[in-house]
């Protein structure tokens, strides 16, 4: 493997360069809704990709080895399986139907020739298997070779069916589907690191399975208030931590992260840590609450951070210390002057997820315009880059954008009002081990790599 | 909100322009409000806006519960911010302006909390009502087993006051066949405090009533008088 390492190289002093690699899905001005691409994620290796869309369709593509011929493609990703994860439910006692929308997609790690991935909609997660079949056996004894049953008083001779090589063929079927578990609407989905757990996080409350058992959880968060009138904060993400199987997060819509420790109480309503950054009085306004609602949380590798997300910002925070982040990150700042308009339009309410690269030095987060951000943490640069069809030849640098706050708009400077709403990244995925990653931009998932020298 | 392409607005643009005052002023608090555009103006319309987005969530078969809170909450710091504030020293502002704000809260906060203060409720009781049942569990392991307690029936509930619940209307037309006349005797009403309904009590917690031996006579008569005249007309009985 090629070039594993930091978001910015030393060598030089130069910064990492992304090109562009691949891009998939239709191109079609016309976005059919069921194909809103709703969550990204690298398997542990990297060697697979899952996204999941608004249909309920989960979309796998495989790395391909790398071709000698081919030194400067560092191996494409190409569709491995596809499958229909969720369907469209009802359900009668209220009367409503069920999203078929995939709202995460979590793997497990690798223990076998077969791939196992979590994944859920508003209500159910399902364990899915996805194995390779590339041999099938020939020579029944009982059925011949179009399958039709032989009448066993005319066998005269038995044989041994051999294996033979065919085609391969990718199966996903579904090995346990979790159900009946969750009032409100899941947010997350977190693996434990004891690989035989994990949580799912609704908007009230947490629960903990076993990977095995699908006909019971238990509640290890309720923030149900016993008063509904009373409900003035919900949870909007959850995550276990990387190596501490006893210790996960949650943040809520208030800003804040609990941190809890199932060794110390069998319910979590306790938390062990509570992180929040007091409020700068300057920038209070009407919308200082929902600018500050945590739309994602995610551990760092290491497992000695933790990163937010909220609508303007991402935020660093290092476990030993509650009080403020060690780092904030400005994502899109012109924006805060655009609040009114943006709750107008409901896009303040937009749930944008973070990514960390593979040993930590980078962040990346997406914004409007089919913008995405990136911070290099030991550099402390930051760059914005485009996901866009124009940008798309083989192996072309993605210039750096800029957005005008201001004044004269420069050259390749791209107005505040100009920006498309409607082109949101809110899914990206960095690669496990290298820098490859991948950004949702609504029906079409672009690929970029960094510059092989 | 619709997946529309194009939209770069010139709409957005004029909005904007208004909004921008409306923000500049909550940006910046240390300018003289006088200065500014009025706030009960900035604010009402933000008011309304927000009064907008809390119908149109609850009006979703499942409302998004974040949006929802999200909403709720900023129309909370809106509403106090239109309460006229003793603590602010005395700004000469056009009278017209306060006795809007103070109207818009008196006609929609009665409104607004019962609105909303229903809708949550009937959050709870919809989750009440289709509370999957779930099995028992082992003992011993973390947390707390999911399905234990059953979800507070509050709409069924039919001691409980008027919460505002869908179904209490037609709980009335339920029982109206049923002879309540047993229960509308004097004889019951000013002994016991017990019987007083209330959310907590069941039907079968009432306390134990003192009543004499005469009142107990009496009592026993009535209700073999009313069996007698309730006894169907028929051969044998």
């Amino acid at each position: 493997m090629a070039g594993a390492g930091g978001g910015g190289c030393p060598a030089g002093g130069n910064d990492l360069q992304w090109c562009f690699s691949q891009v998939k899905g239709a191109v079609d001005e016309d976005v059919a809704e069921a194909d809103i691409i709703s969550t990204v994620e690298f398997n542990y290796s990297g060697d697979l990709l899952a996204t999941g869309d608004k249909g309920g369709r989960v979309v796998i593509f495989q790395r391909e080895q790398e071709n000698k011929s081919r030194p400067h493609s560092r191996g494409e990703y190409n569709v491995y399986s596809t499958f229909q994860s969720h369907e469209p439910e009802f359900d009668y006692l209220k009367s409503l139907e069920i999203e078929e929308k995939i709202n995460k997609i979590r793997w497990l790690p690798q223990q076998n020739a077969a791939h196992f991935l979590l994944s859920t909609n508003d209500k159910t997660i399902k364990l899915w298997k996805i194995s390779e079949r590339d041999k099938r056996a020939e020579g029944y004894n009982l059925k011949d070779e179009d399958g039709r049953l032989r009448d066993p008083f005319r066998i005269t001779a038995l044989r041994v069916p051999k294996l033979k090589p065919m085609d391969l063929m990718v199966e996903a079927s579904p090995r346990r589907i979790f159900a009946n578990a969750h009032t409100y609407h899941i947010n997350s989905i977190s693996v434990n690191s004891d690989h035989e757990t994990y949580l799912s996080a609704d908007d009230l409350r947490i629960n903990l399975w076993h990977l095995e058992i699908t006909d019971r959880s238990f509640n290890i968060v309720d923030i149900k208030p016993v008063n509904m009138e009373e409900l003035t904060e919900v949870i909007t993400a959850a995550e276990f931590h990387p190596h501490q199987c006893n210790v996960f997060v949650y943040s809520s819509s208030k800003g804040t992260v609990r941190l809890c420790d199932m060794r110390s109480s069998a319910l979590c309503d306790r938390h062990s840590k509570f992180f929040e950054e007091p409020e700068d009085p300057s920038s209070r306004s009407f919308f200082s609450e929902i600018i500050s609602s945590i739309s994602d949380v995610k551990f760092s590798h290491s497992g000695r951070y933790m990163m937010t997300r909220d609508y303007l910002s991402v935020k660093v925070w290092d476990l030993n210390m509650e009080s403020r982040p060690v780092e904030t990150h400005q994502v899109h700042e012109y924006l805060r002057s655009k609040l009114c308009s943006l709750y107008e339009n409901d896009c303040i309410f937009d749930k944008f997820e973070c990514c960390w690269s593979g040993s930590d030095s980078a962040i990346m987060t997406g914004s409007y315009n089919n913008f995405f951000r990136m911070f290099d943490r030991n550099t402390r640069r930051d760059v914005t880059l485009e996901a866009s069809r124009e940008n798309s030849k083989p192996r072309a640098s993605l210039k750096p954008r800029k957005v005008c706050t201001g004044g004269k708009r420069k050259k390749d400077e791209i107005s505040v009002d100009s920006l498309d709403f409607n082109k949101k990244i809110l899914h990206t995925a960095w690669h496990p081990a290298e820098n490859i990653i991948a950004v949702a931009a609504t029906n079409n998932l672009y690929i970029f790599q960094d510059k092989v020298n | 909100m619709m997946l529309s392409k194009g939209l770069k607005r010139k709409r957005e643009e004029e909005q904007e322009k208004e909004t921008l005052a409306a923000d500049a002023w909550w940006l910046d608090p240390s300018l003289p409000a006088a200065a500014q555009a009025p706030p009960a103006a900035a604010s009402s319309s933000l008011f309304d806006l927000s009064v907008l987005k809390l119908h149109h969530s609850l009006r979703q078969g499942e409302p998004d519960l974040r949006h929802l809170v999200l909403v709720v909450n900023t129309l909370r710091r809106i509403q106090a911010s239109m309460a006229p504030e003793p603590t602010l020293p005395p700004v000469p502002s056009p009278p017209a302006a306060p006795c809007v704000a103070d109207s818009l809260l008196a006609s929609s906060d009665a409104a607004l909390s019962a609105s909303m203060a229903s809708l949550l409720e009937d959050l709870s009781h919809i989750e009440g009502l289709s509370q999957a049942p779930q099995p028992l569990v082992d003992e011993g392991p973390p947390g707390r087993p999911t399905g234990g307690s059953p979800a507070s029936l509050g709409a069924l509930d039919l001691l409980g006051p008027a919460t505002g619940c869908l179904l209490d209307d037609e709980l009335e037309g339920l029982f109206e066949d049923i002879d309540t006349s047993m229960y509308d005797s004097e004889l019951w009403a000013p002994v016991s405090e017990g019987l007083k309904p209330g959310p907590e009590d069941g039907p079968g917690k009432e306390e134990a009533l003192e009543l004499d031996e005469a009142e107990l006579d009496y009592l026993l008569d009535v209700l073999v008088g009313t069996q007698a005249l309730e006894r169907p007309p028929g051969p044998g009985r």
